[in-house]
């Protein structure tokens, strides 16, 4: 496959699972700034899609390249390191840690284990954490337990943790589940603000968030892609409404 | 002043000091030389409890297999206490004068290859750390990296302790087989059977203890610290944040092998033999008791662990020969389910709660007080763990998972 000036390209990507084709020959290409909304009814592969760009699951069969370099037999955490950040659907947070312990771990510094028995807190880190903790709406909250915070700003948290590493390409799975109205309306203002200088990729069914962030939309269906484009394009097209949005 | 308590809030070196004091002032002065002797025994096993603590408490790795590395580093030091006390003038009886008395029963009349180099005493203290470290990296390489681990890890670890036992008593006349190396009496001419001796050694033993527990200390407060922890709870999200974690989990099975290593050849020094009986599954189960029973989360706490299991043993194991193997077991099955934290969990959800309330009856300054002045102080950034409650160190779902 040829070298493209895309961000992500992903080309006939497939996976099954058992002989069910969760992923099928699938193509899919994201600009640079670009933040991409994926939807789809339930079973659409849109998690899957996010397991295989993040190295959660094994490609079957096609390609994904990410800045022209190959990443389907990477390791996961080498994938990281290359720039992209995964917030999965439940947040998944470290509990037990404080807010700040939970940021400072996630500073893409000392990431070996000797790097990390050397690794000290310095200024440059505490800079970076007040930093990330303001953007999503966290910084009177560094000392608490991480597992005190409410769903919604667990949520932030968890994006906050991928912030850290300052990633290329984020992949969020259903980043406002279980967020107060108040709290998606921010939610919104922090992808727009966050999707600068990088890529992101949104899986969400709330229509209304969908029409607020997204610069295009995706809808996919039985691993395929159904359609794309601006998301008045997608509502109007009659096989979106017959499968997913309804009559 | 302010640097030194700053230095022993942030390192928890409270519990560590009085266990100093207990280990090296008042059981010495309050046993006899026998009796302390046998306190020096247990200690050696405690280096394994303060390994399990790390690999398996804050790791998440249960291994059944630590009493393997406990072996490796006994046999270890043992081969080279037998050779010295293998000298052609002791052993001019025998058919092959200079080779260990075992060799010579099983028609051995040269040193193997494998034991010449346990000859000098600075190789066999380089192989009483690097032959369990190797052993350990090569089985949580091959394991860890396959991402293979809670039970069936255990399970495999299980199965080394059940083959390396086989090995070594299957070949006699390498190892001394079932009855192991015996007789061992000197180092570099010193006699360490002498009254003398025993407490150099069991100081030795003390010191080295405290020095592992520090040194696992200042692994657990740091970045590594935290990661294993994050590992253990939220293995994918620290994956996915640009961490192998196979890496973490390797070195730490290997620190606790080393640590192991390092108990093994303490007791093959202050006990004078070595045996495969400390190398099979049964010990190795016993170590993890020591280590439940005294808290996984705790360094210290394994080290009481472990004296108390042990004083029990030897009590209980004289009035009720037949009876204590059911103890044990009992009290590994009681521990789990009624106190899963160990006696250091205790201690901390009860006893010092306890304290803390009678404390704060008895006019000390009111806990905002406290908290206020503790932020003001100077040294402490204000975000880093608090000294007492912040850090997780008792997290109600860890262990085996």
């Amino acid at each position: 496959m040829s070298n493209t000036d895309f961000a992500l390209a992903i080309e006939d990507l497939t996976v099954s699972f058992d002989g069910f084709k969760a992923i099928d020959a699938l193509t899919l290409y994201i600009d640079k700034n670009e933040l991409r909304v994926i939807i789809g009814p339930n079973g659409a592969g849109k998690t899957t899609l996010l397991d295989l760009i993040c190295g959660k699951t094994k490609a079957g069969a096609g390609s994904i390249k990410f800045k022209n370099t190959e990443l389907t037999k990477m390791a996961e955490f080498k994938r990281v390191r290359l720039g992209i950040g995964r917030k999965f659907q439940t947040p998944s947070i470290y509990e037990n840690l404080s807010v700040f312990q939970n940021l400072e771990v996630s500073f893409p510094k000392g990431r070996s284990v000797l790097g990390a028995l050397a690794f000290k807190c310095t200024d440059e880190v505490r800079a970076r954490v007040q930093v990330v903790a303001e953007d999503i709406f966290l910084s009177d909250r560094l000392d608490l337990e991480a597992g005190l915070l409410s769903h919604g700003q667990k949520q932030w948290l968890e994006i906050g943790m991928l912030l850290m590493q300052e990633p290329e390409l984020l992949l969020l799975d259903e980043p406002i589940a279980g967020m107060s109205a108040r709290e998606r309306e921010l939610t919104a203002e922090l992808l727009q603000r966050i999707c600068k200088n990088r890529s992101v990729i949104v899986i969400e069914h709330d229509m209304d968030f969908v029409k607020r962030i997204a610069h295009k939309v995706t809808v996919m269906h039985q691993g395929k892609i159904l359609a794309e484009g601006p998301m008045e394009q997608v509502q109007a097209d009659p096989k979106v409404i017959d499968v997913y949005l309804g009559h | 002043m302010n640097a030194v308590r700053d230095l022993i809030k942030r390192y928890q070196l409270a519990s560590v000091l009085v266990l100093a004091v207990l280990l090296a002032v008042v059981l010495p002065l309050a046993l006899d030389i026998f009796r302390l002797n046998l306190v020096g025994k247990y200690l050696t096993y405690a280096f394994v409890a303060v390994g399990l603590v790390m690999v398996w408490g804050y790791g998440g790795v249960l291994s059944l297999g630590q009493g393997v590395f406990f072996g490796l580093g006994g046999y270890a030091m043992a081969m080279f206490l037998k050779l010295e006390a293998s000298d052609p003038i002791t052993t001019k009886i025998q058919s092959t004068p200079g080779i260990p008395d075992f060799m010579d029963w099983n028609q051995i009349t040269a040193l193997p290859a494998l034991w010449v180099p346990f000859k000098y005493l600075p190789f066999a203290l380089f192989a009483v750390v690097a032959v369990p470290t190797l052993l350990a990296w090569i089985v949580s390489f091959a394991m860890f990296k396959r991402r293979v681990g809670g039970v069936y890890f255990a399970i495999i670890t299980q199965a080394v302790a059940l083959i390396v036992t086989v090995l070594i008593i299957g070949q006699q006349g390498y190892t001394g087989g079932v009855n192991g190396m015996t007789d061992l009496k000197t180092v570099l001419g010193w006699d360490t059977r002498t009254d003398h001796a025993k407490y150099i050694l069991y100081y030795l033993c003390v010191a080295g203890l405290l020095a592992s527990i520090l040194f696992c200390r200042w692994i657990q407060t740091g970045k590594a610290g935290t990661l294993l922890l994050a590992m253990r709870d939220k293995e994918d999200r620290v994956r996915f944040s640009g961490y192998d974690v196979a890496n973490f989990r390797i070195f730490t099975f290997c620190l606790a092998a080393a640590l192991a290593g390092i108990g093994g050849a303490l007791f093959s020094l202050q006990v004078g033999f070595m045996s495969p009986s400390f190398v099979g599954i049964v010990p190795s189960v016993e170590m993890v008791i020591f280590a439940a029973v005294g808290g996984r989360m705790s360094l210290v706490g394994a080290v009481y662990g472990t004296l108390l299991v042990n004083a029990g043993k030897t009590f209980f194991s004289e009035s009720f020969p037949d009876l204590w193997l059911f103890m044990m077991a009992a009290l590994f099955i009681g521990v789990t389910m009624a106190f899963p934290m160990g006696l250091a969990g205790l201690w901390e959800s009860h006893v010092m709660p306890w304290w803390r309330r009678r404390r704060g009856t008895s006019g000390s300054p009111p806990p905002a007080v406290v908290e206020a002045a503790r932020a003001a102080a100077p040294g402490r950034p204000k975000q880093g763990p608090a000294p007492s409650g912040g850090r997780p160190v008792y997290s109600p779902d860890g262990g085996l998972q």
